[in-house]
């Protein structure tokens, strides 16, 4: 990471109900220079969105509920309009459902900044969340 | 209530106008599939006329004529649509003529029906014809029912592989790279969970093979006398570890042997699933209470009984079905295959019995079943999907 610089030391939020893949992203963006918070329930999203102010919001789709990720999305930019979101989603591969986060219009109903597909490639998401934070 | 379309072909006003007055009011009950069947009836006045209304509004039983004035009925037999949706066709012919019956029969005509005909004659051939229409529908559309119920259990069997699989892959992915650096320690975590899920699929796998077992009914059964105490006892054994890692205490509650004409492998794959839930879905310091007693009939009452979650009447009710898995804030670090109920399920109910939980969320679930003594093995094993509604 020779050019990480002004993304070093940003806090990530990551929201997920699968262990696995909290723990292996984790790894992944802490060896990359990221601050991650981990989180495997939307419980008191509110609040941790709050006291842990992160610079980008790793949000799965399906938890609780089929749409929890959804309303989660929903929740952070009311509280912070410019926080970056990124949707990561098995929805696709497991229904047919597709949405994207590509163009403006789909941005401004899917309250998400990115749409990830599970099983994502930890480089996709990585540049995805610089993109964000330089953008 | 089925209303079947019926097309009279027939260049005679009067026998078309007698055809609807004889059917348009008709109904009848037909047991097999518990529904009435009722009639909607379009007129065709020649041959050409019905091939044209026929490619429209195919007709489930076709009413022609032979003798009309363009083309015979024979033409149109001939020429009607061998699609999958079949037309019964009754002829009906002015005299009774072998060579047209032949020939009619030849090509597919489903029944005669001479001139003339009183309208009691024409409801029961009519009645004939539609009962067999109704009875293959329904007949499809189970087969149909049956084919989707299977490509959703493929389906949500094959996510149930590809989740663990694609953990495996991650932290394969991690190590490969040295994420963590050089020192394998700093791994353990990872491997460790691999290992779990590994486990999970392996689990799944087995929960499969037994699944496919049972349904295919071509397992040799060794039908013996079984004493479920002992039976029990290994299950116990072999959860025991599992169980003291959390300091579940395991119990038997017995008055002695409990013998029942059995397959020992069946029954071991419903103490084993049993237990090994009340194990899974129970709190660390639980305990687990295993009751087996004998009917005095041959047969046996067993129950389970855990100190666990527990869960709703709603979780209850969709308990049994393939990959039910309870998922909530409780259950989402347990890991299970979502087969191991269902099967228990059909088990039992080849033995003749069945299987009930009384559950109290957060405090625990019992689970009893009652066991006839298996037949002497003779016949292969009954379907578990006959005796069971909602099994596939």
């Amino acid at each position: 990471m020779t050019d990480a610089a002004p993304t070093q030391g940003k806090t990530i939020l990551m929201f997920d109900d699968d262990p696995d893949f909290l723990l292996a992203q984790k790894t992944r963006l802490e060896a990359a220079g990221f601050n991650v918070v981990d989180v495997d329930s939307s419980d008191n999203a509110e609040q941790l969105i709050r006291e842990t102010k992160p610079d980008v919001l790793v949000v799965d789709l399906m938890m609780e509920n089929e749409d929890t990720g959804f309303t989660l999305c929903y929740a952070a930019k009311k509280l912070m309009p410019e926080l970056p979101v990124i949707l990561v989603t098995g929805v696709a591969s497991e229904t047919g459902i597709e949405f994207d986060a590509a163009t403006k219009e789909e941005r401004s109903w899917v309250k998400a900044d990115a749409v990830l597909a599970k099983p994502i490639r930890f480089e996709q998401l990585q540049a995805d969340i610089e993109h964000l934070l330089t953008e | 209530m089925e209303t079947l379309r019926v097309m009279i072909v027939d260049d005679e006003p009067g026998m078309r106008m007698g055809v609807q007055r004889a059917l348009r009011d008709y109904r009848f009950y037909l047991p097999d599939t518990d529904c009435d069947v009722g009639f909607e009836i379009i007129e065709a006045e020649s041959g050409e006329r019905a091939l044209e209304l026929i490619h429209d509004t195919p007709p489930a039983i076709l009413l022609l004529d032979h003798k009309l004035p363009g083309m015979t009925g024979m033409d149109v037999l001939e020429r009607l649509p061998k699609g999958e949706e079949d037309i019964l066709t009754i002829m009906i012919t002015a005299y009774a003529s072998i060579e047209i019956a032949v020939k009619a029969t030849k090509e597919g005509a489903y029944d005669f029906l001479p001139k003339p005909f009183t309208p009691a004659e024409l409801k029961y051939s009519v009645k004939k014809a539609a009962s067999r229409v109704v009875l293959a529908r329904r007949a499809r559309d189970l087969a149909e029912e049956k084919r989707r119920v299977r490509f959703e259990f493929i389906r949500v069997l094959g996510h149930e592989l590809k989740a663990p699989l694609a953990a495996v892959d991650s932290y394969l992915d991690l190590l490969q790279d040295r994420t963590l650096g050089e020192t394998v320690g700093k791994y353990d975590d990872m491997i460790g969970r691999s290992r779990t899920r590994i486990d999970q699929m392996r689990t799944l796998i087995i929960d499969l093979l037994d699944m496919t077992k049972i349904e295919s009914g071509t397992r040799v059964r060794e039908i013996e006398p079984v004493d479920l105490v002992d039976v029990a006892t290994s299950s116990i054994e072999l959860m025991e570890s599992r169980a003291a890692e959390r300091h579940i205490d395991l119990n038997l509650h017995v008055d002695g042997p409990v013998v029942i004409d059995a397959d020992r492998t069946e029954m071991d794959i419903i103490f084993n699933n049993l237990i090994s839930n009340a194990v899974k879905y129970n709190r660390d310091d639980g305990t687990v209470d295993v009751t087996i007693k004998a009917t005095g009939d041959g047969g046996a009452r067993l129950s389970v009984a855990d100190t666990g979650i527990g869960m709703t009447k709603d979780d209850q009710a969709k308990l049994f079905g393939e990959f039910a898995r309870i998922r909530n804030r409780h259950t989402k670090h347990i890991l299970g295959s979502g087969l191991g109920l269902s099967i228990v399920k059909r088990l039992v109910t080849i033995y003749g019995g069945d299987i009930r939980v009384n559950s109290t969320p957060d405090v625990g679930s019992t689970f009893s079943a009652s066991l006839r003594p298996a037949e002497p093995e003779d016949a292969p094993a009954e379907q578990a999907d006959d005796a069971d509604g909602d099994a596939e």
